[in-house]
């Protein structure tokens, strides 16, 4: 069993007998009162997203959900296209059920995917991605300052803070549990 | 292996967190307080509710300097203050770390309107402009700030009255998620008057014993200081703490020693008030941070 303390955004409960995932979370103590839990979760069966809050001493039910080992194929009009490795067949996840996790996919990437019975409702990613980085602004001569940083989108789309002498073109591992960037990767 | 960037992109930041520490010590010489340093490894911390200690062997890291620091004032040192790291356990979040830094000043023969005051002329003074911007909100500091009392905040932001909330146990519950998002934004606000249910170590107000003399100051809805006009009745101080040590151990919480050297010096000491505030949170505000892990060279998560 989970509790208070172990909740965080990603975390996947039992709720009325469906798995949910947190999307968003808070922890929220007024001066000297109790603390509370405030989460955003979204019901991984249905989709719907509603706010709970949660006051310490609850307890909650972790959601054991079947993985299999799957491999990203591609992204069509109905969504991004995952295969299994195994048996060849093909499951699609639309954009909603991916949330974030649509900027951390590269093609042939191994990811694990979350099933409710033959449906997908979610995925798995490795703590750390690598991506090509797309757009940044040159870096400018000069700049030595270990710890500026500016924007940067790489390949999937996705925007973060990068070091500055981080530039176009180069690939950055990220971790895709914070969504930041982590380090620059030798090719 | 390139430098840690996480830590070195915090060098802007750490350099405006170390002028406010000097502007805050600037601000206090030069109007007498004295600074002192207390013990952050302590025997007994005052026993709250809703504040968990961290066990350092068989004593506690300080939840707050404010019993040693009313053991001075009992002593005759009637303006302090003290800059000191607390710790509280289990508390994480946006604007929560379990170890952080807090600012604690006090002053005898005074009560919680002249801290308010003081709020105001310290917090201006480190700002040096007559607006702040914050996640994109500008907060006017025009002086005086506005002060409402907690009971018409739940009568305006709240579906409960004070008295209904106290009731039905959900007095926490409307503060947190009716009364903190919808204070107003634009201007720093003190929330005053504590219900007595709420009063911790406050005194009751003269001529209204449902409420205390306690207040927590806000800027941009982020909570910033709590204050009180503090209690110096010995009687009602040991009945709190027994109270609020019982809660505890129906909760099934551990048990906390009563502190009993505070106890017993509390007799002498003079009418105070007394002020803590998160410095860690005053660097969020001034330096335009949404997180609070930001605001320090690391973060527990990050050790």
């Amino acid at each position: 069993m989970y509790t208070c303390s172990d909740l965080k955004k990603g975390l996947k409960l039992m709720i009325d007998g469906d798995p949910h995932v947190i999307v968003q979370y808070d922890f929220t103590k007024p001066g000297k009162g109790q603390a509370l839990y405030k989460c955003k979760l979204r019901n991984m069966i249905t989709g719907s997203l509603f706010d709970r809050t949660y006051r310490s001493g609850e307890s909650f039910e972790p959601a054991s959900l079947e993985e299999r080992d799957m491999q990203y194929l591609y992204q069509d009009e109905n969504g991004y296209v995952f295969m299994d490795k195994k048996n060849y067949e093909q499951i699609t996840l639309d954009e909603a059920t991916l949330g974030d996790d649509k900027y951390f996919l590269i093609d042939n990437m191994d990811v694990s995917i979350l099933m409710h019975g033959d449906r997908g409702i979610g995925i798995s990613l490795p703590n750390f991605v690598t991506l090509r980085v797309t757009q940044a602004d040159p870096w400018v001569k000069g700049d030595t300052a270990a710890g500026n940083n500016k924007p940067a989108t790489v390949e999937t789309g996705y925007t973060l803070q990068v070091p500055s002498f981080v530039e176009e073109g180069i690939l950055i591992q990220i971790d895709t549990r914070t969504g930041e960037y982590s380090t620059r990767v030798k090719e | 292996m390139e430098p840690n960037w996480q830590l070195s992109r915090k060098r802007q930041t750490l350099e405006a967190r170390a002028r406010i520490i000097h502007q805050i010590r600037a601000f206090f010489m030069a109007r007498n307080f004295l600074e002192v340093e207390t013990p952050l490894r302590v025997p007994a911390n005052a026993p709250e509710l809703y504040i968990d200690a961290v066990a350092s062997e068989d004593w506690f890291l300080q939840t707050s300097p404010e019993l040693c620091m009313k053991r001075l004032l009992a002593a005759g040192y009637e303006r302090i203050y003290q800059i000191s790291h607390c710790w509280r356990a289990g508390e994480r979040g946006n604007r929560h770390l379990p170890e952080y830094t807090m600012l604690e000043w006090y002053c005898g023969h005074c009560d919680y309107h002249s801290l308010m005051d003081d709020c105001e002329v310290l917090i201006s003074g480190i700002v040096q402009s007559d607006s702040l911007i914050w996640q994109n909100q500008t907060i006017d500091l025009t002086t005086p700030w506005p002060r409402i009392s907690v009971a018409q905040a739940l009568d305006r932001h709240a579906p409960l009255s004070m008295e209904q909330a106290l009731e039905q146990g959900l007095f926490d519950e409307m503060i947190a998620l009716h009364v903190e998002p919808n204070l107003p934004k634009d201007r720093p606000l003190f929330l005053c008057e504590y219900p007595r249910e709420h009063a911790a170590l406050a005194r009751l107000k003269p001529g209204n014993s449902k409420v205390a003399e306690r207040f927590e100051l806000y800027l941009g809805g982020m909570e910033l200081a709590n204050a009180f006009s503090e209690l110096t009745d010995v009687q009602e101080q040991r009945a709190r703490f027994a109270a609020d040590e019982s809660a505890r151990r129906l909760a099934g919480k551990p048990p906390y020693p009563s502190p009993e050297p505070f106890l017993n010096e509390l007799a002498t000491m003079p009418p105070s008030a007394g002020i803590a505030l998160g410095v860690d949170r005053l660097v969020m505000l001034l330096c335009d941070l949404n997180d609070i892990a930001a605001t320090v060279c690391f973060a527990p998560e990050q050790l």
